[in-house]
């Protein structure tokens, strides 16, 4: 089992051969999707390139780097970083929006910042170090 | 500041940039009794997502959602860096200095929430947003995977990324504090940062938010 770590969150799943997952952990692990097209996000799709699907199985790593991300993995293989570049953390900025998140409070419970709209927000961060 | 604002249509939404979780940040939550949103946030997501590299910033979010000022230091000031480290105090003109700066900044923030001032447009918001390069953008991501393998227990493989994730992104204090902080409590205020914050030299530990009628 591997351990894949993204903006979406922690998705354990089944990988072979590096990072090849089932489209359906494909998924799940990064919310882009397997059409005829290639694998697509909301409106775009990006083709596959030779070698990324094989055996129905789909080579996140390396699609994931086609795309300009970073990939990182541990030294057993088990735990997968898939980060986000540098043109799309600018690009998620650019037109002011504030990047929506998701996180607990103290009690576990979930708290999103977009049910704050309608409201002004005074988003600071701070920590005990 | 939050309780002078009730009923203005307004929220404070304050994360606490903690790998070693909820619990260590619960003192510090509790004792403030706030009635505002306080988050945790282990894997440091908020300040990937905008751009931050330091404690406390702060972003100024409109009704709409739209930003309408980028992370900027929230009230802190660079006047800790003459404190005396022997006896741990501050001359009292500077105490006085960093005390009137963080009324300053309050004030603008209650203008802002009342009247809307400072708020800017969008195009002075894109000009003063953090400019994310690769290495940044994989400091990120050697940040993560330290993280989750300290968590793991994998402190050697853990503190190689953590050190990547420093070398990559050598601006984020964020990085560097917490991964201090995980190594051993008390290193991210220890000798190692006090030679760190002397080698930026001219440059702010602080940067002054650009604030009118803020002290620059």
């Amino acid at each position: 089992m591997a351990t894949i770590l993204s903006d979406h969150g922690d998705v354990t799943a089944i990988a072979t051969d590096g990072l090849c997952l089932s489209p359906a952990d494909v998924e799940r692990a990064t919310q882009w999707t397997l059409k005829p097209g290639g694998l697509c996000r909301d409106a775009l799709c990006v083709p596959l390139q030779a070698g990324m699907l094989r055996d129905g199985r789909i080579d996140v790593a390396a699609f994931w780097r086609h795309l300009g991300n970073p990939v990182l993995s541990d030294d057993s293989g088990e735990t997968w970083v898939l980060g986000t570049g540098a043109a799309d953390r600018q690009a998620a900025l650019a037109d002011t929006a504030a990047p929506d998140f998701t996180l607990p409070d103290l009690a576990g419970v979930p708290h999103r910042l977009s049910e704050l709209r309608g409201k002004k927000v005074f988003l600071t961060t701070w920590a005990s170090w | 500041m939050f309780d002078s604002l009730q009923g203005q249509n307004f929220m404070v939404v304050a994360v606490a940039e903690e790998s070693r979780g909820a619990e260590r940040a619960r003192p510090w939550i509790e004792q403030s009794g706030a009635t505002y949103w306080c988050l945790i946030d282990p894997d440091h997501r908020v300040a990937a997502l905008y751009g931050m590299v330091n404690v406390p910033q702060c972003v100024w979010i409109d009704e709409a959602g739209g930003i309408v000022r980028p992370p900027e230091t929230a009230g802190s000031t660079d006047h800790f860096r003459r404190m005396d480290l022997a006896t741990r105090t501050l001359a009292d003109e500077h105490a006085a200095a960093r005390i009137a700066a963080r009324a300053a900044y309050l004030d603008a923030v209650h203008d802002w929430v009342r009247t809307g001032r400072h708020a800017l447009d969008a195009s002075a918001v894109r000009q003063r947003l953090p400019r994310w390069t690769e290495e940044i953008a994989l400091a990120h991501a050697h940040f993560r995977l330290g993280v989750w393998l300290r968590r793991a227990g994998q402190a050697a493989e853990a503190q190689h990324h953590l050190d990547e994730a420093s070398r990559l992104h050598p601006d984020s204090w964020n990085i560097w504090r917490q991964a201090a902080d995980l190594d051993e409590v008390g290193k991210a205020s220890g000798p190692a940062f006090w030679a760190r914050v002397q080698a930026l030299g001219d440059r702010a530990y602080y940067v002054p938010p650009d604030l009118e009628g803020l002290p620059g």
